[in-house]
């Protein structure tokens, strides 16, 4: 149990354990998996909506004379003459083009920025991004352990939000932010599904936690979050990005602006664009119904070309199929590739890395 | 309060076994399957196939992760439960009921190395 000793617990755990959830060790934090079961949870932000603890995400804000330089430098979006309320999903990478963290920017005002960044790379990316500091007059403040948040996921998460939580989003759209109070509102989430994320303090965030819960949403652990990122083709770090994936290698070069003057890793990620990458990621769809998962080795003539690094038999569609790192001249529509499972190979084919279609309210 | 049923032997990795004659079958129990949560996938090997006490033989999936097959004796691979290929749920419905494959056996005394209904109880009480 020395997993307990090190792991942090959400400001919502005692309220997991209440409702009776199976909770693992997730990014440094103890968090729910499920409550009733993945595909329950799954189909429940699917159809109408579901409630998930993110708490453990990492908050850190930028504000300053320079703080638009500054994220400009370390981010690989471009957010140059953005209006106030808009928010820009892309990385921080490292000079040689790896990723140190995919992250959202909000822009909460003029030089004043609000950082979210993954839970298992929160001490990592608070050292890397007060390393960039040097040079620029901003105040770098890591928020983490104030911020507390939710997430509000499905058809019905506007109703919800507006109606339960007495929270006005309607007007919000796709990737802007407003704040009510102290209370920061977006309409963002990693589900493929419409949604709302919610941060604030420990005490607010348990109290619209209950109320959700009293009015009958459906909580949703760590479990069916990942299976409906993976069905829409949202990459995990560590999973499809990491310090070896650059974005460019995983797919991601429409949120890498090239044509940014500069930012971190921008010569790398460049000439990884013009002259090529020797992996891509790819979907795999397998004919049969094995599960091919994180790790497994992928095979073209019995010579080993790539690696699963994220993969399921999908609970919306019943498929068996993959997120793999291939090398890139087996990463083509429709080239025939096998999968090691245990013992036996199983055939397969390259598809489109999105298995379920996206819907998005914008 | 996971179902353990008298006349059984059990593994500590919560396998089965259900001895008729020269044969037996071989599951996952109520325990494991009430660990995994959903079965959605189960790979099992072929007919004919040999199975060695303590190694794996194939693999019992849930949404999440993969658990490996361990087989509690030793023998060859007579016949295997083709209703879970299309139903896998069937091993939560009734563990005991839906077997996995059933093997001869090739040394009967293997059977002294499992645990009895009692023994395995406890076991599960401690885990």
């Amino acid at each position: 149990m020395d997993n307990e000793v090190k792991n942090k617990r959400p400001c919502l755990y005692d309220k997991h354990v209440e409702l009776g959830a199976l909770i693992s060790p997730f990014g440094g934090f103890e968090m729910p998996i499920q409550y009733k079961g993945i595909a329950v949870e799954h189909q429940a932000v699917r159809t109408k909506v579901g409630l998930f603890d993110v708490s453990h995400m990492g908050e850190v804000t930028v504000r300053g004379k320079d703080a638009e330089r500054y994220v400009q430098h370390i981010f690989t979006n471009d957010i140059a003459g953005a209006p106030v309320g808009k928010i820009y999903y892309g990385m921080m990478c490292y000079e040689d083009g790896g990723t140190v963290d995919d992250l959202l920017v909000y822009k909460m005002g003029e030089n004043d920025f609000f950082l979210v960044i993954n839970a298992a790379n929160i001490d990592k990316d608070w050292e890397w991004m007060t390393r960039q500091a040097a040079d620029f007059e901003i105040n770098l403040e890591n928020r983490s352990d104030f911020y507390g948040q939710i997430a509000v996921q499905g058809p019905e998460s506007e109703a919800t939000v507006e109606n339960v939580l007495g929270l006005p989003c309607k007007e919000l759209t796709f990737y802007t932010v407003k704040t009510i109070g102290d209370v920061i509102v977006s309409r963002t989430g990693y589900t493929g599904e419409d949604g709302f994320e919610i941060y604030a303090s420990h005490d607010y965030i348990r109290a619209c936690w209950d109320k959700l819960i009293s009015a009958g949403v459906q909580p949703c652990g760590l479990g069916c979050r990942d299976t409906l990122r993976f069905e829409v083709g949202l990459p995990l770090y560590g999973d499809e990005l990491s310090a070896e994936i650059s974005p460019v290698m995983a797919g991601l070069s429409m949120f890498v602006k090239l044509d940014k003057a500069e930012f971190i890793g921008r010569e790398a990620l460049l000439r990884q664009k013009t002259e090529g990458v020797a992996r891509k990621l790819v979907g795999i769809e397998l004919a049969d119904k094995a599960i091919p998962r994180h790790g497994y080795k992928v095979v073209k003539d019995g010579q080993e070309i790539g690696e699963v690094t994220t993969g399921y038999r999908t609970i919306s569609t019943d498929k068996s199929v993959c997120m793999a790192l291939v090398d890139t001249q087996f990463a083509k529509l429709d080239t025939e590739v096998e999968i090691q499972i245990r013992k036996k190979t199983f055939p397969g084919k390259v598809v489109k890395k999105k298995f379920y279609e996206k819907h998005y309210k914008k | 309060m996971a179902k353990v049923i008298e006349g059984l032997y059990y593994s500590e990795s919560h396998e089965y076994l259900r001895v008729e004659g020269e044969y037996g079958y071989i599951g996952i129990t109520d325990f494991a399957q009430n660990a995994l949560g959903n079965v959605v996938y189960v790979d099992m090997p072929d007919v004919d196939d040999e199975v060695t006490a303590g190694e794996d033989f194939g693999a019992v999936e849930s949404v999440k992760a993969a658990s490996d097959l361990i087989s509690p004796v030793s023998g060859v691979v007579v016949e295997v439960n083709e209703a879970l290929e299309d139903a896998p749920e069937l091993v939560n419905q009734d563990a005991y009921e839906n077997w996995i494959i059933k093997v001869s056996i090739s040394d009967p005394a293997e059977i002294d190395n499992l645990m009895d209904a009692e023994a395995y109880t406890a076991f599960c009480e401690k885990a």
